[in-house]
This record gives structure tokens, C-alpha cells and sequence, in this order.
């Protein structure tokens, strides 16, 4: 098991490396101009530019530029911002909570919400339940990640407060409000009512793709013969179907979340700006649209590395599903 | 124009299916025709689609005004008997430009797909066929391509080349291939051992005759299906980046640059949003249903 991990995360260096290197060309290919980004509108003297040149070692050849990168890379030095001077490590540090904090509510809200009603949904197919089930989520899973937003500040935002509904019934639309959490994740006072409308829309598509695919895999697993071996045993229908069911389906519904983080990353981005929610995604867009490349390749490297890392940890949870499933040594014996 | 062309194929292609039907003992297609046409969500797909298809095709015939022609004395102003979306900030009528609007995502729709089951078909053909160090290269840089979040490379490839639909469409379409290489790739494997491809190669056929007029037709229903989902993902897609106003600029009527516009003015004039916002929900869903229709349609095995 220790020298498969090991494995595993030899695998991640080159996936991290050639994202971090096709970004790099990209910023160089087109000809910016960092000096001036750095001096905003003020004109610069030759001086200014060969001393900020000289200071971030843009007056040398690209190829000597990259190595430089990945060698700081490598210490975990992501550099410093063009705009404003400041390391990217310390922007991270102040953005990643943020982001983090609305990725572990959606997940929680993924797997509780969408596992239980795709369980639900296949137990008693073809039932009323089933039928709004199937065709809610597979609306859930079309609607754009913006309408959904605009759409839940505008009902429970903006209409209930127009309308003069009661003060539970109006959210805030805009922003992180008090940010105020204890262990990190759990808001408290009332930071939960910034919380629940940007956790809701973003974990919306990756809910009703869970559920979709919770409801089919467990259709299969109901048909199988252990699950007849189990009923007849005398087990009740609960036990057949948590006990000897769900553990069986959550194969692939557990890689569908790992491969929905990618989804589920480009969703935070869109969900952050419709709620002025002020993570990375926000950042990153805001140094995309001004060419801040140490940012944009910082927070790219940051958010490849953890989506790799996430998909690692789906890897190692199959083994705990099925325990068939063993991984290095063991495997060949 | 050439979505017309397509379009009209689409909808000459699912006509021929009935016709087959009706005329001659049950064939392939007209199986497939039947099983697709017994699942109710997939035919209301086919149907939102086709309008959005009719629509788009249309469109100076079923509207009364310029879709970029401002009239900044009705800014804002809200669904009326002459504006029945109401109008937008500049004063153009909403209704013209959701209809217009359907004409770019679909075109971005439909040729951000052919571009990627273009590549997708390629690599995975080479990938699947040839093997040896070649499946390792290409395979690794599909690798590559799938662990970077896909929206977040499509925006930093249009900021830097710079916005516009011809840009949207080809970064779309250059992101997208990898899932359609690895299911093509999958498929060239299970069928090359078989005794068509080996018969095909005993005759003398080139490589890319046995890919392309032996293989190919045997396992391209997969990608099929993959493609028709494409489609819809790409029109989110393209929706999203517009959104985030780096994908189509103004003035051409994007149905997300319209929904970015409404959301700045969310408390005065909602109409604004709904009206783009529902119609790219509709297309999007239609898609998906039809996907899902074609699938079931294709593979009786499943379900």
C-alpha cells in the first residue's frame, strides 16, 4: 500500500509540471508587458524598467525564466504578484479559506444530498418520489451555475425582500458577510445565511449528477444475487439495502465525485463572482483579466495539485468499499 | 450558415428514420427511431431543439427589430406587447436578441463539437491502433489535458489570444477531445482482434481504410452520444465565458452576456435575466435528454 502511494504521487509531478509549463508559454507567447502592468498608468523611465527587469529577472531569456520558476516552485516559493509586489503565498493564504470553507459545504451537501436521494429514487422505483427525483436533478444538472444564482438571489434575495416576507426568508446576495466560523468550517452568529445560498448553487450540478448516478448504479446492485442472498437470510429491508447495497454502489458514484472536482472547480470560479464571495476563484479571474501570471500560475499549480490529490484519495477509498480491491504487493499475491 | 447546413441534415436524417420505419421490415436505424421516439424526454428535447434550430434560422422573420438597434429613451423597460421580453440596458428588445442569440450558441455549440471529435476521433484512432510508445505519448498528454479544470484553461487561453467567437469555438473544441479520444480508444481495442479487422487486413486495405471504413462504423455509437451531451456542454460553456465576460463580446447577442447584463440590475428589471437565462436552461436540457434518449436508444442493453 506505502510504495503504491508513493507511486501515486510520483505520478502527480509531471501532471503539475505540464500544467504549470503550458501556462508559463502561454504568458510568454504573447508579448505583455509586466513593467508596465507594475507602474498602472505612469509612464517608465528605461531606468525604472531595467531595475524592476533586473529585480524580477525578466530581462533574461524565457528558457532561463522557467528553470528559475520551477526551481522556486520546487522549494514552494510561488513568487511575487506583478500589480501589487505581494507574495503569492501570502494572497493564497488569504484567499484559500474562503474557497475552501464553500468547496467543503458543497461536498457535504453533494454526498449527503445527492447519495440519499439517488438511494431513495432506485428503493422505490418508478414511485411518485422517483419520478420528481429523476426529472428535478436532471434539470439541476442542466441549469447554467449563473442562471441558478441569479435566479436563488432574486427569489430568496431580492423578492422576499421587496415583498416584505419574514426576515428567515430573505438572504444576503452579495459577499461573506461577518466571516465568523469555529473548527474552521462551521458559521456561526449569522454567517450561515451568507453561507447558504453560494453552497447551494454550487453544489447544485455536482447533487443531481451524484443522485443521477447513485439511482442507476444502485438499480444494477438491487438486481444482484448477494443483495436475494441477504433478503433471504432474514435481514430487514434496511439492512439488505444500507448495509449490503449502498457500500456496493458507491464505487462509481465515489470516482464521479472525484472526477466531477475539476467540474466542481470551474463552478467556483462562476459561483464565487455571482456572490462577490472573496476566494481564489475571485482572484484568479481578477489576475487572468490583468495578465498577473505569477497569480494565475500560483493559484493554477494550487488547484491542479489538489484536484490530483483529491482523485488519489478516490483511488485509495475503493479498497475500503470493496475490500477485493487491494492495492501494490499485495495485489500480485 | 453552415449550422443551417447541419441542422437540415439533422432534421433530414430523423425524418428518413420514420420514413424507413413506416415503408420497410424493422432495419438498424429504424429500431434505433423507435426506441428513441418511446422516451418522452428525449423527444421534447428533439423538439426544443428543433425550434431552437427553426428559430435560429429565422430569425430576421419572427422579429420586428434590429437586435443591435439601441433606444436608450426605453432603457430597462419591462415585458410589453411591443417588447415581449421587455427590453435591456441600451434599449434593444430582448425578445430579438434571445432569438438571435440562439443562432451563435448554437453555432458555437456545434463546431466547438466538431473540432473536438475531430482531434478526439484522431488521437484515440492512433492511440487505440498503433500502441507501442505512441499510446504512451498520447495517452499521457490526454492525461494532462483531463487533471487541468477545463474552464479555468479555456479563460486564460482567451485572455491571452484575445476574446471573440471564432476564439471561443476553437478553444472549446481544443479542450474537449480527451474524453471522446479515450472512449474511441477503448473501442479500437475491443474490436481489433476481431476477425473483420484481421479478414479487412488480409485483403490488403490500408490502415486508415480498416480505421476508418471497418472500425469506425462499429464502435462510433459511444462517441455519438458523447458528442450530442458536447454539444450542450459547450453552449454552457460558451454561456459561462461570456458570463464571466471573457468569451463572445459585445454587441452580438450571447445569451450570457445577456444574463451578466440582467444580474447588475437583479432589483429593478429581473426581466432582464429570465428571458436568456431560460432559454439557455431549455436548450441545455434539451440536449442532455437527448443524449440520455440516444443512449438508451443505441444500447437496448442498458436499463
Amino acid at each position: 500500500m506505502g510504495g503504491y502511494i508513493l507511486r501515486r504521487l510520483l505520478h502527480v509531478i509531471p501532471v503539475v509540471w505540464g500544467a504549470v509549463t503550458i501556462l508559463f508559454l502561454l504568458f510568454f507567447i504573447v508579448p505583455g508587458d509586466p513593467v508596465q502592468l507594475m507602474a498602472g498608468d505612469r509612464a517608465v523611465t528605461p531606468e525604472v524598467r531595467a531595475n524592476i527587469e533586473a529585480r524580477f529577472g525578466l530581462d533574461k531569456p524565457w528558457y532561463v525564466q522557467y528553470g528559475d520558476y520551477l526551481k522556486r516552485l520546487a522549494t514552494g516559493d510561488l513568487g511575487v504578484s506583478f500589480r501589487n509586489n505581494r507574495s503569492v503565498n501570502t494572497i493564497l493564504g488569504e484567499a484559500a479559506p474562503a474557497s475552501l470553507r464553500l468547496a467543503i459545504w458543497a461536498i457535504i451537501i453533494e454526498v449527503i444530498v445527492g447519495i440519499s436521494t439517488g438511494l431513495v429514487s432506485a428503493v422505490k422505483r418508478y414511485s411518485f418520489t422517483d419520478v420528481l427525483t429523476t426529472v428535478s436533478t436532471a434539470m439541476l444538472a442542466a441549469i447554467p451555475v449563473f442562471v441558478l444564482g441569479a435566479a436563488l438571489q432574486y427569489f430568496l434575495g431580492v423578492y422576499t425582500f421587496q415583498h416584505g416576507f419574514p426576515d428567515w426568508a430573505r438572504f444576503p446576495v452579495q459577499g461573506i458577510g461577518p466571516d465568523t466560523w469555529t473548527f474552521f468550517f462551521i458559521p456561526t452568529g449569522s454567517q450561515w445565511r451568507y453561507l447558504v445560498l453560494p453552497a447551494f448553487t454550487l453544489a447544485a450540478v455536482s447533487t443531481a449528477v451524484v443522485a443521477r448516478m447513485m439511482r442507476t448504479t444502485m438499480l444494477e446492485v438491487v438486481r444482484a444475487d448477494y443483495m436475494r442472498t441477504a433478503a433471504s437470510k432474514g435481514l430487514n429491508r434496511r439492512q439488505v439495502v444500507l448495509k449490503h447495497g449502498l457500500k456496493n454502489a458507491m464505487i462509481p458514484v465515489v470516482t464521479l465525485i472525484g472526477l466531477d472536482l475539476a467540474t466542481l472547480i470551474g463552478n467556483a470560479l462562476i459561483t464565487e463572482t455571482v456572490y462577490n464571495w472573496p476566494g481564489l476563484g475571485t482572484r484568479l479571474l481578477g489576475a487572468i483579466v490583468s495578465r498577473d501570471a505569477p497569480i494565475v500560475l500560483g493559484i493554477t499549480a494550487i488547484l491542479v495539485l489538489t484536484y490530483v490529490l483529491m482523485n488519489l484519495l478516490v483511488d485509495l477509498s475503493y479498497s475500503f468499499f470493496d475490500p477485493r480491491i487491494r492495492y501494490g504487493k499485495e495485489a500480485t499475491a | 450558415m453552415s449550422t443551417t447546413a447541419t441542422d437540415q441534415q439533422t432534421a433530414a436524417g430523423a425524418g428518413a428514420g420514420a420514413a424507413i420505419h413506416a415503408e420497410l421490415p424493422p432495419s438498424a436505424r429504424g429500431d434505433v427511431w423507435r426506441r428513441f421516439r418511446r422516451n418522452r424526454g428525449a423527444l421534447v428535447g428533439l423538439c426544443i431543439i428543433g425550434v431552437a434550430v427553426l428559430a435560429a434560422i429565422f430569425a430576421p422573420l419572427i422579429t420586428f427589430y434590429d437586435p443591435a438597434q439601441i433606444n436608450p429613451a426605453i432603457s430597462r423597460q419591462g415585458p410589453s406587447l411591443q417588447h415581449w421580453f421587455g427590453v435591456d440596458l441600451l434599449g434593444r428588445d430582448l425578445y430579438t436578441r434571445v432569438v438571435y442569440g440562439a443562432r451563435v450558441s448554437l453555432r458555437v455549440g456545434f463546431f466547438a463539437t466538431a473540432i473536438a471529435v475531430g482531434i478526439g476521433l484522431a488521437v484515440g484512432a492512433v492511440s487505440g491502433y498503433y500502441q507501442g510508445w505512441i499510446e504512451t505519448v498520447t495517452m499521457r498528454t490526454t492525461d494532462i489535458f483531463l487533471a487541468f479544470p477545463y474552464l479555468l484553461f479555456a479563460i486564460t487561453i482567451i485572455v491571452i489570444v484575445g476574446r471573440g467567437e471564432l476564439t471561443v469555438v476553437l478553444v472549446l473544441g481544443l479542450l474537449g477531445w480527451m474524453t471522446i479520444a479515450r472512449l474511441f480508444r477503448s473501442s479500437i481495442l475491443s474490436v481489433k482482434q476481431t476477425e473483420y479487422v484481421e479478414a479487412a487486413r488480409a485483403v490488403g486495405c490500408s490502415d486508415l481504410r480498416i480505421i476508418g471504413r471497418h472500425i469506425l462504423p462499429n464502435v462510433i455509437q459511444p462517441v455519438i452520444v458523447y458528442a450530442t451531451l458536447f454539444i450542450g456542454g459547450a453552449i454552457l460553456a460558451e454561456a459561462a465565458l461570456s458570463f464571466l465576460n471573457v468569451g463572445i463580446a459585445e454587441p452580438t447577442p450571447s445569451w450570457g452576456l445577456m444574463v451578466a447584463q440582467g444580474r447588475s440590475f437583479l432589483f429593478t428589471s429581473p426581466h432582464m435575466l429570465f428571458a436568456p437565462g431560460l432559454a439557455l436552461f431549455l436548450v441545455v436540457l434539451s440536449f442532455v435528454f437527448m443524449g440520455d434518449g440516444l443512449r438508451d436508444a443505441l444500447d437496448p442493453r442498458l436499463r
